[in-house]
């Protein structure tokens, strides 16, 4: 049965395209359910939050793409994440506090300041890993509660407040405000217009989207076509036939474990910028295993060689769409859990099922 | 008599344990020359020094008559001498000419500033080297996994001919292998001879053997107990050198 089933979807080139992208059908299909059960689901604004509220998760699984197609897990994305937050925030406080440098430089420094301390921690996982063998998931647990702790002691325990309110207005803001009868304006409000009037205005495609599109595009374009993206696909299937190509396997997982941790980073900069404060990473919060589930949902394989970072995207569209679906159609949100576990478990099937389709 | 690859009184220790011990032989260009011995006669020993795995610990490595230092696999890949191993060293989720171009991708700009992947050049050219070789292989951007054993076994061949090697060395290439494809590899071996290529077989089949090699060398514990001409020899001879009942010099 099973090779028979195999055998049509090898036969049929709109089969196999299905097949492949399954997590790209469902995404479809749970749009068009919630678009009749959900009031309200089927709407801009309603896919802009969505995208908006995913822009970290969608970070945190691209990051986990790559060290996923190399075999490896890193589970500490979530807590680098909360690192880079409240590095970026206490530095913006500290400067802000001091007044001399112009809000500009501020979130300049604090945010580029963030990014480069976001490297560390994949320097070391990476260094752990290639140079002493030590298995990814144990090395990237270890990193996991040392950038938890440094995060919490930066912080205090509490959220790095009294930030220049410019973070939100960029973090949050839109490119486009418009509204019938006064036009178009872009990147802010019109002046003197309240706060409270926001909500009259139609505002299209988020900042973030901006950011977003950029990031993915560079990532897609290094693992699709360049040398490091097909050495990173080479380690997975092989390790032995990479290093045997005279390909340097240490020195690229290094790379891999720090690429990880800086966009982690990145995730946890933007977080500062769309919440306004430096955030760390809640103990529940569970970003990493999320990122995995995307990941895996996307269709990588936690063994490594297979995986894709647009694929991956939809893994978290997908979980995030049944989050807003469920929620706006009004039933209770545990389920979501209950519907992010079928999709992996469906996830891991259909793998094994067809394993030449990826 | 001049040998392309070549080694004069070669011998590896192991602690205690003298693996290869004294061996001289050699390959001329386009001949097959086949590695014979039971298990822990040294022959895989003598092959990684001669591919950069070990370094010897007396002796000399001649390519083309002139003594060469090979201590890693880089040198011996500098100096034209590919080694395919059983395992084959493909990446299976990667297709044919990704394969053939693993490690040493072929890259353009684009916009005149980033690096990229070279993709039509990478596969005009892999198939131009495929050809040459008369290997048949469906779609070249096929993944490896979907390639049938003798297939693969044509792709690693490939990938070291195309990146000039001059001496193969083949551990095994049969022996995962079902009798169709034994075949083709063995028509393969035959065809790179005509291009020149030293080869060192080491197979266990002896059919195979007196099919495509043009001497036969015999190891046993560490020493190299015979050096035949196919022609002039039997299978029996060679059974018997092997375990250790005649010696031919």
């Amino acid at each position: 049965m099973k090779g028979n089933l195999n055998l049509i979807i090898e036969e049929s080139r709109t089969l196999k395209a299905i097949a492949r992208n399954w997590a790209f059908c469902f995404l479809i299909f749970f749009i068009v359910i919630f678009s009749f059960t959900g009031k309200g689901f089927l709407s801009i604004v309603n896919f802009q939050n969505i995208i908006h509220l995913s822009v970290i998760a969608i970070f945190m699984a691209a990051a986990e793409t790559f060290v996923i197609i190399t075999g490896g897990i890193d589970l500490s994305v979530g807590f680098v994440m909360g690192l880079s937050s409240v590095t970026a925030g206490k530095i913006i406080q500290i400067l802000f506090a001091a007044g001399n440098l112009s809000v500009g430089a501020i979130l300049l420094t604090g945010s580029v300041i963030a990014l480069v301390v976001s490297l560390i921690p994949g320097l070391i996982s990476g260094i752990m890993i290639a140079r002493f063998k030590v298995p990814p998931f144990i090395a990237t647990l270890g990193m996991w509660g040392i950038t938890n702790g440094i995060a919490l002691k930066i912080c205090k325990g509490f959220p790095v407040a009294s930030l220049p309110d410019e973070l939100t207005k960029i973090g949050n803001g839109y490119t486009i405000y418009y509204k019938e009868g006064s036009g178009i304006s872009w990147f802010s409000l019109p002046a003197g217009i309240a706060n409270d009037q926001i909500r009259e205005y139609l505002r299209l495609i988020p900042i973030s989207f901006i950011l977003l599109f950029i990031v993915i595009f560079i990532l897609r374009h290094i693992l699709n076509n360049t040398t490091f993206g097909q050495h990173t696909y080479a380690i997975g299937g092989n390790e032995d036939a990479a290093i045997r190509s005279g390909i340097n396997v240490q020195k690229h997982l290094i790379k891999i474990y720090m690429l990880s941790s800086f966009i982690a980073g990145m995730a946890g900069v933007f977080n500062v910028f769309q919440t306004g404060i430096g955030n760390f990473t809640t103990f529940g919060a569970m970003y990493e295993l999320f990122a995995v589930a995307a990941v895996v949902i996307g269709g990588a394989s936690l063994l490594g060689g297979k995986g894709r970072l647009l694929a991956s995207v939809v893994g978290v569209l997908l979980i995030a769409v049944l989050e807003n679906g469920l929620l706006i159609s009004g039933v209770e949100p545990f389920y979501r859990y209950i519907a992010v576990g079928l999709l992996l478990i469906l996830a891991i099937v259909i793998d094994q099922l067809f394993p030449d389709l990826f | 008599m001049s040998y392309l690859i070549e080694t004069r009184n070669i011998t590896k220790r192991f602690g205690g344990l003298v693996a290869v011990n004294n061996v001289s032989f050699g390959v001329n260009p386009g001949e097959v020359v086949a590695l014979l011995g039971d298990n822990g006669a040294g022959k895989s020993t003598l092959i990684k020094m001669i591919s950069g795995v070990y370094p010897n610990d007396g002796g000399d490595i001649l390519y083309n008559g002139e003594v060469v230092k090979i201590h890693t696999p880089m040198d011996a890949l500098a100096n034209g001498i590919e080694t395919i191993y059983q395992d084959l060293a493909l990446a299976e989720n990667l297709n044919v000419y990704s394969n053939i171009f693993l490690g040493r991708e072929k890259t353009k700009k684009r916009l005149g500033l980033f690096p990229v992947l070279d993709h039509g050049y990478m596969y005009d050219e892999s198939v131009g080297i495929l050809k040459k070789l008369d290997i048949k292989i469906p779609s070249l951007r096929n993944n490896v996994r979907t390639l049938s054993g003798g297939q693969r076994q044509a792709v690693a061949i490939s990938r070291s001919i195309y990146w000039n090697a001059k001496v193969l060395i083949m551990d095994e290439p049969t022996a995962a292998l079902g009798v169709a494809q034994q075949k083709q590899v063995l028509d393969l071996v035959n065809s790179l001879k005509g291009h020149g290529i030293a080869i060192i077989l080491i197979s266990h089949q002896m059919h195979d053997v007196f099919e495509v090699a043009d001497r036969i060398c015999v190891m046993r514990r560490g020493e190299l107990v015979g050096n035949l001409v196919k022609k002039e020899t039997t299978t029996e001879e060679i059974v018997s050198l092997i375990v250790g009942s005649e010696t031919v010099q």
